[in-house]
């Protein structure tokens, strides 16, 4: 059985107007693979609770996990999560979850992160993880965001950081995209999976996240360029967006 | 929309976990009525009910049903056919 | 024992006298489900009444159409802890789909295209309590809100509202539905909060 942990906010970041991560103390916390997420529980003093899955946003780094949280409109965990949620505040937090979705550090295969949305959350873990354990695996990571101002991690995905040597970044912006882009908006396409993937002759593992409708999409798209269906690896956050 | 929202059975990783000593979302399973060869995390999962119930991608039959009460866990595998759990050696 | 979240109230503020104790009210229509949507095609439906003697009347989907229609405006209350007040439906009292029937069964299981079931006292499905209904707010009833048809009972929990309904047996012996099976109460009056068993 894997315990509920209470779990301490020890600092915030704001990624856009309405996603927040979480810098949480988490004591006795054993280690998480990259991908991995953990069950967020909030109990009312009448006792009321409420819980929702997140996946971890950082690399495995001790006692301390960072979630990044989208609020959704009419959300009850996120909605608090993200206005409310104050340093020194607990939750509790159960975790980490699922062996699946995860990725194998040790591995040198290449690598294509598929996001849309904040289902970038488990794929910048991972980049997180790489340049931690200093693994050469190649990425390439493809985001499909609505505009800008909606990107997660700007000053780190695809910044070129130390130890991100061998990551791209493509984003695919969808309702609008910067004026100086030379792609205009509109969906991340399977051409552009191609492109801006790996072949499937390279054999890749490609984990895929985000809303339901967007990692059907792109998961199919995947495996019609020829990927193993094997080495296609889904998580689905449903509609809600923020909720893993 | 024409179907109900589900997700991966990533999600039952947790409420499983209450269980059982493993994690059986990353276990292979072949399909009870279909015979279809996956992982578990690939089932479809319903959150939105008064209970999880995973599915089979392939055939859509009923293969885990999962309810949490406030002092149980009531879970009916009946359709979960054979699971291969792969050990730390 | 939980840590307090401080700071966190869940949704307080509900009108005690509609909404039932640890339901909040909601303005949209959440989708309840337990699995993929079953597609079923009017000119294939039936609905049937099958007594404890194995009796059965059964219903095209003209037929159906064709029985006095009523249109209830009620609340539900769904498990999942949202309810919706002044819902419109049209359809067919349980009480016309029942009228003819010779029974001395005292427990109904409704069960639904898709395999779905879930059980209830016969008591429960008549005197202007139930209905099978295939219109929602002037509309159609959608595939993912239980159409074509679908039981409501709105005096339970919502579960026991079937969707995609195809039939009624009575029976002598109470059993328990796909939900009910599972730890849910055998009753489900949300104003006794009767969730699981034992509740």
């Amino acid at each position: 059985m894997v315990a509920w942990r209470p779990a301490t906010l020890a600092a915030d970041r704001w990624e856009t107007d309405s996603a927040r991560t979480l810098v949480l103390d988490v004591p006795g916390w054993p280690g998480h693979r990259a991908g991995q997420h953990v069950d967020v529980r909030l109990t009312a003093e009448d006792g009321y609770t409420a819980q929702r899955g997140y996946s971890v946003a950082s690399a495995d780094e001790g006692e301390r996990i960072e979630l990044t949280v989208q609020r959704v409109e009419g959300g009850e965990v996120s909605s608090y999560l993200v206005d409310v949620f104050a340093p020194g505040d607990a939750v509790e937090v159960r975790g980490p979850l699922g062996g699946w979705f995860v990725w194998d550090a040790a591995s040198p295969d290449p690598v294509v992160l598929v996001g849309g949305g904040s289902g970038v959350v488990p794929l910048m873990a991972m980049v997180r993880e790489r340049r931690r354990v200093g693994s050469r695996a190649l990425f390439r990571v493809l985001y499909s965001v609505r505009m800008p101002e909606d990107r997660y991690y700007r000053g780190e995905l695809g910044a070129h950081r130390p130890g991100d040597g061998g990551v791209d970044l493509f984003v695919a912006y969808t309702r609008r995209a910067p004026e100086a882009s030379p792609r205009g908006p509109g969906r991340l396409g399977a051409a552009e999976l191609n492109t801006h993937g790996f072949p499937a002759e390279f054999a890749p593992v490609c984990f895929v996240c985000g809303p339901t409708g967007f990692v059907e999409t792109a998961s199919d798209a995947l495996v019609a360029l020829g990927h193993d269906p094997r080495r296609v690896r889904t998580e689905r956050f449903g509609s809600g967006g923020g909720a893993r | 929309m024409t179907e109900p929202e589900h997700v991966d059975a990533n999600a039952l990783a947790g409420p499983l976990s209450e269980i059982l000593s493993v994690d059986l979302t990353a276990a292979e399973r072949r399909c009870s009525v279909c015979g279809a060869c996956g992982v578990f995390a690939e089932l479809h999962v319903t959150v939105d009910g008064p209970g999880l119930v995973a599915s089979c991608p392939v055939c859509r039959t009923l293969v885990l049903r999962l309810v949490r009460t406030p002092d149980s866990v009531w879970v009916d595998l009946g359709g979960t056919g054979v699971v291969r759990v792969r050990l730390e050696t | 024992m939980n840590v307090v979240t401080r700071g966190f109230r869940g949704r307080g503020g509900q009108d005690p006298a509609r909404v039932p104790p640890g339901q909040y009210e909601t303005h949209d229509f959440p989708v309840l489900s337990a699995g993929p949507t079953p597609r079923v095609d009017t000119g294939e439906w039936t609905f049937s009444v099958e007594a404890e003697t194995g009796r059965t009347r059964v219903w095209t989907w003209e037929e159906f159409r064709a029985l006095p229609q009523e249109r209830p405006r009620v609340d539900i209350h769904c498990v999942t802890r949202w309810s919706k007040l002044d819902t419109d439906w049209e359809g067919v009292s349980l009480d016309v789909l029942l009228e003819d029937v010779e029974t001395t069964a005292e427990y109904a299981l409704a069960s639904s295209y898709g395999g779905y079931t879930t059980n209830l006292p016969l008591q429960d499905l008549t005197d202007g309590q139930a209905w099978i209904v295939h219109t929602f707010d002037g509309e159609p009833l959608a595939p993912e809100h239980g159409g074509p048809a679908r039981l409501i009972v709105p005096h339970l929990y919502f579960w026991k509202s079937a969707k995609w309904v195809r039939g009624i047996s009575l029976l002598h012996q109470d059993e328990p539905g796909f939900w009910e099976q599972a730890g849910y109460h055998d009753y489900g009056d949300p104003w006794r909060e009767q969730r699981y068993r034992g509740d």
